[in-house]
């Protein structure tokens, strides 16, 4: 039985003189996903009519876990896949040069050679998309990820409060970069959301993004202190109007970090934007995603969402520390057929 | 390898839930199922056989015996001489019943839910996520009213032997519906499935015995329309509820006419689903995915018909295509599947003729994949460029299309959504509660959903207006469906002798009440009335069919009326009974020579009419809604609505009185009145126009044409502007009406003349005229930002 009759026909039919349409496939080919996002003139307009049925929200989130299945052979490429999308992170008061050393191995071999072999997928070479650190740890992290492709990301402008002074937020920036920090996650000034003044927003982030240059910069929201998901969406069309190249939900530091709903308005406002400018711009779920099952969850809300296209690390990531583990020792799982424990892993 | 290959497409999983108990427990049942009758399971060699198929492949799932006459006469029988015993075990026992059936069904979830997808080709998610929890929901919630019975319907009793017949595109969860109701309620029960989906009905009928209910409580028989048509009408039947297509349900109608049975009628529907520009739009999308490609479309209530503001008309097309694009239609039974196959060859062939053919009259189709005949899947499909003309637009496909119009202003939409025969549901989307809560009330449905669709629960009711059928299913308001009143006994006839009227002095010739005014009847003919020693009275007007054409079309127009406050309402009402009461001498006498009752006994009927004005000018802001408990985060609002035009045969008896306990709770509950007085007191309600015309009665909220009662209740019953009709007439009359007034599925409270006491208050006054006055209508609010 074939499944997905989506697929199966493409073409265009004259029927009977009426006119019948057939809807394209969505082509990943098509989507100019190398195309950098370089922003668009700040519009009320575009945000003006936003307002976000939280109901409506909630019910379509509660429906990719039962609407979608994901097992055995199927799960265990997904899992492979998210562990490429992982920015493995640490972002403790506590971090030192060896803590980060550590973190970047794991970052060069997130699973053992051992289950790369039993899986069949050593020609992948899975790395982990990124490693993500505090600015005073990039030369460390430099140092150990040297040779390899996994990019580097610092967080940055007064992470995660964002409230130190612009200007020192700016050259927070500026030492990143010069530090070889190719990805910098900026924390956006809650306040400019909560009272309303959206061109202050778009200049900020504006600002960041000239001082990003080459590096790409990833966009914290920060959405459990935006107040609502209307004001979730809002923030996010302006971020992609000032030219984030992704938006992210959090800094992992509020009380409440990723949720599947707010991640779920976030990705509508990049269809949005997509469907406006031709611009694909990235994701970023940060903060409480520490298992297979939301990790899963995430990805197919993005597959159903974006399509297929998004589930590259150039356009989709997990900022997450823990969640690694939990996806080696699922693959252990899938590989034995026993459940593992994670003494038997090494850990990041 | 499989995992590397599996890495660059991240396709889902073809993950198929196991019908290994389903088809063990089809092989343990030698895949044929007879008739539960009595408790007992009847199976006969010679029955004519039915195949029910997975309509996906085609594989036969297993046969049901066709019930034959002597068959259903035994279901009948036996579910009268069960029916005593039943209620009378009372509202505790009844509920342990119920509670064990939703344990049962709850422990079986998983099988029956295999079943459902199996037989009705819906995806397992659906069946397993939402038809059988909401039917477990179901059993649970009624056998908490079976437990509250004695207390919160005191005034009430079961009305008996039910007949049941459900559709085949929710077959667990229709029956749940039915028979969950009518069993707390202490009547018993015939039930006949569809013919294409009737396994789960028959592992129902298997946990019965188990759950404890006594033999003959429930019945089943099997068999296409004929059986269903035979049990309808079946003499030992006291009520039919069935749910399924307008065009059965009207030769139901028309097949019982006269019988005095009780009926629900659950039938189609074209819902609106209205989008305005400050809806989030992209809510309305997954509302349409919970709506329209729901169950593929095969939904009586589904949103077929949107209605999107100009606007945003473009950009939520757009949307729509792209998220069609992403429903997986596949094999029932797979977890990934959104839409699977329609339930039959028939039904597939039905829609794809429909569409190809409705596409010869314009409109743009979009779909987002081919047809597949073999399994009978139809691609979720959107039709734009349709007008309301259009046939794709009037008619019911019942499928997964959809056909889309836009509109201008909020006014455009309330018209374009009630432009339709039907009034089963509608779904308003807008982010504005000024504006949802505007529009909802002046959507002509029995349910609206607010920035949702196809929601449903136990605990509140369900049912539609107009062609969609009558009658409530879920909440306390669908219970009412399963009782009758308690104590209705006809008034002794008066002992008096005829009393010896006065001389006449000037010859009164009363004419017609319409539209405000009095006028000469149509045809230009006078009816005399006698007083009680055969003497003239005087001459009332003679109403026909263009009088009953103009009183119509006066209450239509009095619509203003139904938007008064009750407030507003009961000071007219009050009025009334002010300016009657003054004429206390006038009435009594008239009464005394007109009835030939004593002058206490027609003192006694002038006081009663009085008191009875005051008891629904108190009703007028008294009779609210409630809000029902429904486990989500929002509400649902029951609000009792005028039905809008109502057509009242006077009785005979009482005239005054009863003249007033029908007109007063109508207009007390905002709705218009057309009135055909008693035939031998016509005068009486002519003679209560003065008092009406001092009253404040804005006009045409009261009309009167006296006459020929069988003639003049012709044409009320044909008539497609009267909303609904009260009837107290003789069998003749009531069995016409009952027939004509399938036409258009008016709403009939018939009963037979001389059935009650008017001058009782419990019998002539009181809650069921109030709801028979009023049609609930159910608003769901889902809240939180």
């Amino acid at each position: 039985m074939n499944t997905n009759k989506n697929s199966s026909n493409n073409k265009t039919l004259e029927k009977d003189k009426k006119i019948l349409n057939l809807i394209p496939s969505d082509d990943p080919e098509n989507t100019q996903a190398d195309v950098r996002n370089p922003g668009i003139d700040f519009s009320l307009d575009l945000i003006s009519g936003i307002s976000v049925n939280r109901s409506g929200v909630e019910r379509r989130c509660n429906s990719y876990g039962p609407r979608r299945s994901i097992k055995k052979d199927k799960q265990a490429a997904w899992l492979l896949k998210a562990i490429t999308l992982i920015d493995l992170t640490t972002l403790s008061g506590d971090d030192t040069v060896a803590r980060v050393r550590r973190l970047c191995s794991k970052a060069r071999q997130p699973i053992s050679i051992n289950l790369e072999r039993e899986l069949g997928v050593e020609s992948l070479n899975i790395s982990v998309a990124a490693v993500c650190v505090y600015h005073d740890m990039l030369s460390a992290a430099n140092e150990s990820l040297k040779d390899t492709s996994i990019n580097l990301a610092a967080v940055s402008t007064g992470f995660p409060a964002g409230l130190s002074p612009l200007s020192l937020r700016l050259q927070e920036i500026e030492y990143s970069v010069e530090s070889g920090a190719n990805e910098i996650d900026i924390v956006i000034s809650r306040r400019h959301v909560l009272e309303g003044n959206w061109r202050a927003l778009y200049d900020e982030v504006k600002m960041f993004r000239e001082k990003c240059g080459d590096a790409h910069m990833k966009t914290i929201l920060a959405t459990g202190e935006l107040g609502n998901l209307t004001n979730i969406a809002k923030a996010s069309q302006i971020c992609m109007m000032a030219g984030a190249d992704f938006i992210k939900t959090s800094t992992g530091k509020e009380p409440v970090n990723a949720t599947l709903p707010v991640s779920l308005v976030m990705v509508r406002m990049i269809r949005d934007y997509y469907n406006k400018t031709g611009i694909a711009v990235g994701f970023k779920a940060a903060g409480g995603i520490s298992d297979t099952k939301t990790a899963l969850l995430y990805m197919t809300m993005i597959k159903e969402e974006l399509g297929r296209r998004w589930l590259e690390p150039d356009l989709f990531r997990f900022g997450a520390s823990s969640l690694l583990g939990d996806i080696e020792r699922q693959l252990d799982h899938y590989s034995t057929g026993f459940y593992s424990s994670s003494y038997r892993h090494p850990i990041a | 390898m499989t995992v590397l290959k599996s890495f660059d497409n991240l396709e889902y999983s073809e993950a198929f839930e196991s019908n290994k108990e389903a088809n063990e427990w089809l092989e343990k049942n030698n895949r044929r199922f007879g008739q539960l009758i009595n408790g007992q399971f009847i199976s006969n060699k010679n029955s004519k056989l039915i195949p029910s198929f997975d309509p996906s492949n085609g594989e036969l799932l297993a046969n049901i015996e066709v019930a034959n006459s002597s068959q259903l006469d035994l279901a009948v029988n036996s579910a009268r001489k069960a029916q005593t015993a039943w209620e009378k075990s009372g509202g505790h026992k009844r509920a342990k019943v119920l509670y064990a059936l939703a344990r049962l069904i709850q422990k079986h979830s998983r099988l029956i839910s295999v079943l459902e997808s199996l037989d009705n080709g819906k995806p397992i998610r659906e069946s397993r996520d939402i038809d059988i929890p909401l039917a477990i929901r179901h059993f649970y919630h009624h056998a908490g009213w079976a437990q509250l019975q004695e207390k919160e319907f005191s005034g009430y009793k079961a009305i008996g032997v039910v007949a049941q017949i459900v559709p085949w595109n929710f077959p667990l969860l229709m029956l749940s519906w039915k028979i969950a109701p009518a069993l707390a309620m202490g009547n018993t029960i015939v039930f006949k499935a569809a013919e294409q989906t009737p396994l789960t009905a028959m592992f129902f009928a298997q946990l019965c015995e188990e759950a404890g209910l006594p033999p003959g409580v429930i019945n089943m028989v099997n068999g296409d329309g004929v059986i269903g048509a035979e049990l309808a009408a079946h003499k030992g039947v006291d009520k039919v509820a069935f749910t399924g297509s307008t065009a059965v349900g009207r030769s139901i109608r028309e097949s019982t006419a006269g019988q005095g049975k009780k009926l629900t009628l659950e039938l189609g529907g074209k819902s609106a689903f209205i989008v305005f520009e400050d809806a989030d739009l992209d809510a309305a999308v997954e509302g349409l995915v919970d709506s329209i490609w729901f169950n593929q479309g095969e939904v009586c209530c589904a949103g077929s018909r949107l209605l999107v503001q100009a606007e945003v008309a473009d950009e939520l097309h757009q949307k729509i295509k792209q998220r069609i694009k992403s429903l997986r239609l596949g094999s029932s039974l797979d977890k990934s599947t959104d839409i699977g196959s329609l339930v039959s060859q028939t039904q597939f062939n039905r829609v794809s003729s429909m569409v190809d053919s409705g596409l010869n009259h314009g409109g743009v189709i979009y779909q987002s994949c081919d047809l597949d005949p073999e399994g009978n899947f139809y691609p979720p499909t959107l039709i734009t460029d349709v007008e309301s003309s259009h046939p794709l637009v009037q008619e019911e496909i019942f499928g997964p299309v959809l056909v889309s119009m836009t509109f201008r202003t909020q006014s455009e939409a309330v018209k374009l959504a009630n432009n339709s025969r039907y009034g089963l549901a509608a779904s308003v989307w807008s982010e504005n509660i000024n504006r949802a809560m505007d529009v909802a009330p002046k959507v002509k449905a029995g349910v609206i959903w607010i920035n949702c669709h196809n929601q449903f629960d136990a605990s509140c009711g369900f049912g539609g207006v107009k062609e969609s059928g009558f009658g409530r299913e879920g909440g306390k308001e669908g219970l009412f469906e399963y009782l009758k009143p308690l104590g209705l006994k006809p008034a002794s006839k008066p002992q008096s002798k005829p009393m010896k009227a006065k001389e006449v002095v000037i010859d009164r010739t009363l004419k017609l009440y319409i539209g405000g005014k009095q006028v000469r009847p149509d045809g230009g003919h006078s009816i005399e009335t006698f007083n009680s020693d055969g003497s003239h009275a005087s001459y009332v007007g003679s109403g026909n069919r263009k009088d009953i054409r103009n009183a119509v079309s006066a209450a239509s127009k009095a619509l203003s009326w139904g938007s008064l406050s009750g407030h507003g309402r009961a000071q007219i009402i009050y009025f009334i009974a002010e300016n009657l009461s003054v004429r206390e001498s006038e009435w009594t006498e008239r009464l005394t020579s007109l009835c030939g009752v004593t002058k206490k006994q027609a003192k006694a009927e002038f006081d009663e009419s009085i008191c009875r004005l005051f008891s629904y000018a108190a009703w007028a802001d008294k009779y609210d809604g409630a809000v029902h408990s429904a486990p989500y985060r929002g509400v649902t609002m029951a609000l009792p609505e005028p039905i809008g035009v109502l057509a009242q045969i006077a009785p005979e008896d009482s005239p005054l009185l009863s003249t007033i306990s029908l007109i007063a709770p109508a207009i007390a509950m905002g709705n218009r009145v057309v009135l055909i007085p008693s035939q031998k007191y016509a005068s009486v309600a002519l003679e209560l126009v003065q008092t009406f015309e001092t009253s404040d009665v804005p006009a045409g909220v009261i009309n009167i044409v006296s006459g020929d009662k069988q003639t003049l209740s012709e044409q009320l019953a044909g008539h497609a502007e009267v909303d609904a009709i009260w009837c107290w007439a003789e069998h003749e009359v009531l069995s016409l009406i009952e027939s004509i007034s399938a036409n258009d599925l008016k709403r009939l409270w018939a009963n037979a003349d001389g059935d009650r006491d008017w001058t009782d208050p419990l019998q002539g006054e009181g809650l069921e005229f109030l709801r028979n006055a009023t049609e609930v209508k159910n608003i769901w609010t889902p809240y939180g930002d």
